[in-house]
């Protein structure tokens, strides 16, 4: 058997025709094996789900529990069909995790979306040997070096007290992001009442139920006076600004949380003032390391700025090659 | 060099003034000399950097990374200061220099050992320090904050008035220790010391119509309002200058009118370009081919040579003429002038007039198309910098009016980061369809915005980033009256005209869409080409 041959690209998603098993599939399939929550991977609809705990969690908590026919919790290597799979931590968000694929002595590694710097909202990345990894190139280009996250969060806590009269409205993603930039902020001592749009509440409160204390959070509602949340740090998914619910607030100062603030160019183009450079992601040096440390026989890059981190395989003597996956949001949620 | 590197950062996605403001008040508390001032005379362009060529840079970038893989990152990021910045890796000890140690170490380089020392900095630096040193060393600082604006923090910081600064400016050199010790009150306030410098200028109000019948004719001298750029032509010794209304010293870009400044003195008055073509005084378009140029060809000088339209004199052979009168300075302007060649300087003639139907009727019909009204300036005004409420009043021709149909909406900046606040308006053209004649962004009520910002959000037909298109057809649209100062030809603008100073005057719900105006009647408006 042949890698390609145990899973391969189709249009749903990545498909294990031995197994008759996808993962993270874009459209509603028999059997999927999921990685992690974000929306863009784990869909509604599917006949029988796989995934830990907390995403199938995740999952419920966003489609409602009966988002798939029936699901499964992996313990330890299962059986699929013949083909053996197990799951083992990401570190990209909470519950988050890369899947292995064996059979007949071949074994690919499908890594999802992963980061390996430290961060108490997920579980750590677990390296995991495979004939092959799959791993995504969000942001696959030498430009792309994450700062420490704690320094970008210092940042933010030195604008509040620049700008005391304006409401620092700081853009996050509902899963993994905010929970994340929560408890940052509370990591630098602030332990002030946090403000969260509507959006978020559920899973920060699923977070704190799965013991990541996130400090006191308030909604961000119509109730209070906008002259209340002058100086105070509201938490929102970023399409929230530029819709009706950010005009009540005061001369808001905007903030995003990613990775794609490395680029000035980003953020100005989304009306960003305070770009918080901090993500779920790997950077360049993360990913070059993973594969350096992994030594797989063969890279397949997915998701991402494929083309860049192909050539640095080639420029390193590795076999590697991009794996064309659609469905993928680029750069939405990370 | 880490505070000054945050500082560029912060400002450059600031998009209000006075956050910008703050910003580098701030600056210039937490910094001490002479980063403070070196920081300083970056941004106001005054700093003396030995620059490196992008070139260069380019051939330390490649010594380090392939080839490819940059051509991506660049193709990516889109700024090659910034790639680079962001793809150097720091192979070297971590460096905290101090700006002023990165400006000597720059300057003291030379030219062979640029490239070395430019790879140990940036070696050594953070990102954000790389990036500052990348956009100081070659030159191409932009940050959104002119030179006026900094001045006006640099005063705000030490609580004078602008005016003071600008009035110093030319004498003093970076890193302006002594202008960092008055403002902290260590010292007293700097001597000027250079010769020929700017003098901060009067500035006229709008006039309200409705107090005209308060004031006496009698008390005013009245004379066109000439649509060029206010200039002060200051010539002492060897020095000629010829600055801005800010300012700014744009000597550089009218070498035709500093070869003529033989006098001493200080004159006051609007520079204009003549057409060589018809002998014509050329329109504000002619003129702007002329500005915000460090040097000028000889072809563009002879195309559209400058002159001087004098009106005011400031200074003459020493002697400060501001404490006296209007009147009595005009009386000295004549006689000033008339050693100089006419077609660089002349005086702005006087409008002879009795009552203000007079002048309203001549001001309705000026004389020459670059004249855009007129200004009233008491006979006993004394010359005092900034905009007194009172003695000088610029009372402009009627704005132009069309009614034009909202095309696009673009998301504000700042407080209105949530609203639609930028409009593209079109008018109708002979195929019946719209085309875009302009863009504005004020002029309306916080309740008006918060009226077109539903609008927009109620019919968006595309998005495209930040920015909605709207439904806008001959039986569906809204209508924009939209007020302006002038149409000029434009090659950019798909219409061919482009307006000066648009802004919303009134919102037209109530007229319908077909209704709104033709783009033959903007032609109409154009100026004779």
């Amino acid at each position: 058997m042949t890698p390609d041959a145990l899973l391969h690209p189709r249009p749903e998603g990545l498909y294990c025709p031995a197994g008759d098993f996808h993962i993270d599939p874009v459209r509603p399939v028999a059997r999927a094996l999921i990685t992690h929550g974000h929306a863009d991977h784990a869909r509604a609809g599917h006949g029988a789900v796989m995934a830990t705990r907390r995403t199938l969690d995740v999952m419920a908590i966003r489609y409602g529990a009966g988002f798939a026919g029936s699901t499964q919790v992996p313990e330890g290597v299962v059986e699929v069909n013949g083909v053996r799979v197990s799951f083992h931590p990401a570190g990209h968000v909470l519950g988050s995790a890369q899947i292995r694929v064996e059979k007949d002595g071949v074994s690919v590694v499908a890594a999802g979306d992963y980061k390996r710097l430290a961060d108490p909202t997920a579980e750590v990345f677990e390296p995991v040997r495979g004939t092959v990894f799959i791993t995504e190139a969000t942001f696959g280009l030498p430009v792309f070096r994450h700062p420490n996250p704690q320094a970008e969060i210092g940042k933010l806590l030195t604008s509040l007290t620049r700008f005391p009269e304006r409401a620092h409205m700081v853009g996050v993603y509902a899963l993994g992001k905010a929970q994340r930039v929560i408890r940052l902020i509370r990591d630098a001592g602030y332990d002030a009442p946090l403000y969260i749009h509507g959006a978020l509440k559920k899973l920060c409160d699923y977070y704190e139920g799965e013991g990541i204390a996130l400090g006191p959070l308030l909604p961000a509602t119509s109730d209070a006076e906008p002259k209340d949340f002058a100086g105070r740090i509201v938490l929102a998914p970023p399409s929230a600004f530029a819709a009706k619910w950010g005009q009540r607030f005061p001369d808001p100062l905007i903030c995003f949380a990613s990775g794609w603030m490395q680029v000035r160019a980003r953020a100005r183009q989304r009306g960003v003032e305070l770009p918080l450079v901090i993500s779920d992601h790997c950077d360049w040096g993360e990913l070059t390391d993973t594969i350096t440390e992994l030594d797989p026989e063969e890279v397949w890059v997915t998701h991402g700025r494929e083309e860049a981190l192909v050539r640095w395989c080639a420029l390193n003597q590795r076999a590697a090659r991009p794996l064309h996956l659609v469905g993928y949001e680029d750069e939405a949620e990370e | 060099m880490k505070r000054f590197a945050a500082l560029l950062e912060r400002l450059a996605l600031t998009p209000s003034r006075n956050g910008k403001l703050r910003l580098l008040v701030d600056y210039f508390g937490q910094t001490p000399d002479p980063d403070r001032g070196l920081g300083l005379a970056a941004i106001t362009r005054d700093l003396d950097l030995r620059t490196v060529k992008p070139a260069l840079l380019r051939e330390l970038v490649s010594e380090r990374i392939d080839a490819e893989l940059f051509a991506l990152s660049y193709d990516y990021v889109g700024d090659l200061a910034e790639t680079i910045a962001l793809i150097w890796e720091p192979l070297g000890p971590p460096l905290d220099p101090a700006l002023s140690d990165v400006v000597a170490q720059l300057n003291g380089a030379g030219r062979a050992g640029a490239g070395a020392e430019m790879a140990r900095l940036l070696d050594g630096l953070g990102t954000s320090e790389r990036y500052a040193l990348v956009k100081l060393a070659t030159g191409g600082l932009r940050v959104g904050v002119s030179a006026r604006l900094a001045k006006q923090a640099l005063a705000d910081f030490g609580g004078f008035y602008v005016a003071e600064i600008e009035e110093l400016w030319h004498g003093l050199q970076p890193p302006y220790r002594q202008v960092f010790a008055w403002a902290e009150g260590r010292a007293d306030k700097p001597v000027q010391a250079a010769l020929a410098p700017f003098r901060p200028v009067m500035l006229a109000s709008a006039l309200d119509e409705a107090v005209l019948a308060k004031l006496e004719p009698g008390d005013f001298l009245a004379e066109w309002k000439w649509d060029g750029i206010r200039v002060q032509a200051t010539a002492e010794g060897t020095e000629r200058r010829l600055y801005s209304r800010t300012g700014d010293d744009i000597s550089g870009a009218f070498p035709d009118v500093i070869a003529h400044m033989a006098f001493e003195g200080a004159l006051d008055g609007e520079l204009l370009v003549r057409r060589a073509s018809d002998g014509q005084i050329g329109a504000f378009a002619d003129l702007q081919q002329r500005l915000n140029r460090k040097t000028v060809s000889k072809a563009m000088m002879a195309r559209f040579p400058a002159f001087i339209r004098a009106y005011d004199l400031l200074e003459a052979g020493g002697e400060n003429l501001r404490p006296l009168p209007f009147a009595e300075r005009r009386a000295r302007l004549v006689p000033f002038m008339t050693g100089l060649p006419a077609e660089r300087f002349d005086v702005s003639p006087l409008i002879d007039f009795a009552h203000w139907e007079e002048l309203a009727a001549l001001r309705a019909a000026p004389p020459d198309p670059v004249i855009e009204g007129v200004m009233l300036k008491r006979r006993d005004s004394t010359y005092v910098p900034g905009r007194p409420k009172g003695p000088w009043f610029k009372w402009k021709r009627d704005p132009h009016v069309i009614d034009a149909v909202l095309m696009y909406a673009q998301r504000g900046h700042g407080k209105r980061s949530s609203f639609y606040s930028d409009y593209t308006f079109g008018v109708w053209n002979g195929e019946g369809q719209l085309v875009p004649v302009g863009k504005a962004y004020f002029g309306f009520t916080d309740e008006e915005l918060r009226q077109i910002d539903k609008f927009v959000r109620d019919n968006t037909v595309e998005r495209f980033g930040p920015v909605r298109s709207v439904r806008a057809e001959p039986e569906f649209g809204l209508v924009l009256e939209v007020a302006f100062e002038g149409l000029n030809r434009s090659k950019r603008h798909k219409s061919g005209v482009a307006m000066r100073f648009p802004r919303i005057s009134r919102l037209r719900w109530d007229k319908p869409s077909a209704e709104a105006d033709r783009l033959e009647t903007l032609e109409a408006m154009l100026p004779p080409a």
